[in-house]
């Protein structure tokens, strides 16, 4: 049982990890603002929650799990916040989507 | 405000009441876990801060007077150093907490260390505020083409 718990929880940390290395690439090295923007919010949910998942069941039933839901539950609610707010900011300043790469210089 | 803030002004408003209550879980299990006074102050400040970036310097002045922020920053050391001149006038040396519990000094240092601490996140609240409403609410430069 706590092999079959162990062998879980590392395969989800380790593919929260993946999706956080594929946000920085991602935001790294996307060509234009809006698709840096996409990758980058990868890291926020996809790695976030996947990696807190792989946590809860390292840690068990108990006082820990209930406080790193807590943080996935605000970190879910934050997160695509912050990403709109910024998506928002750039929107207002006069940067729009164009889906053409040689026009879209973010 | 205009009408694309609407996510940011719910989730503001989901948020606000949270961070103080964060804050006042660093506050007062500050000796359990990581955390303190300092922390619980920005904690709480930053609540306030964020209120006034979404709602504006109005609303948030509403709620949190600029006049009580700088009562509130004063309180704080009065908590600080009234707790100290309590231990003196209890016949021990300043802020020495042991005095608030002759018989069992150690719940006296427990004591003594929370009221000590909840001073310093009373004047932290109110001087992380007093800065924000202090460069939030500075009139704007003069352009050039104002001279």
């Amino acid at each position: 049982m706590t092999t079959v718990l162990e062998i879980i929880s590392w395969i989800l940390i380790l593919s929260g990890s993946f999706f956080s290395i594929i946000g920085a690439l991602g935001s790294l090295r996307f060509p234009d603002f809006w698709s840096r923007l996409h990758a980058a919010s990868v890291t926020d949910s996809g790695g976030m929650i996947l990696l807190l998942a792989g946590m809860c069941v390292q840690a068990g039933l108990g006082l820990i799990t209930v406080k790193l839901i807590l943080i996935g539950v605000f970190l879910f609610i934050t997160g695509p916040t912050a990403t709109h707010a910024v998506a928002n900011a750039a929107f207002v300043s006069g940067l729009k989507p164009t889906g053409n790469k040689k026009t879209d210089k973010g | 405000m205009h009408h694309h803030h609407l996510i940011l002004r719910v989730v503001t408003k989901l948020l606000a009441g949270t961070i103080i209550l964060y804050a006042l879980y660093v506050q007062f299990h500050g000796d359990f876990s990581p955390g303190g006074g300092f922390q619980a102050g920005v904690i709480m400040a930053v609540a306030f801060i964020l209120y006034g970036i979404v709602f504006g310097l109005v609303a948030v002045q509403r709620v949190f007077p600029p006049w009580l922020v700088h009562k509130i920053v004063a309180l704080g050391v009065l908590i600080y150093a009234g707790t100290g001149i309590y231990a003196m006038m209890l016949g021990y040396e300043f802020l020495d907490y042991g005095a608030f519990d002759p018989g069992h000094p150690s719940h006296g240092q427990h004591n003594g260390i929370l009221a000590v601490e909840l001073g310093v996140g009373v004047t932290v609240t109110g001087v992380m505020v007093a800065i924000y409403y202090a460069f939030a609410g500075r009139a704007p430069r003069i352009s050039d083409e104002d001279w």
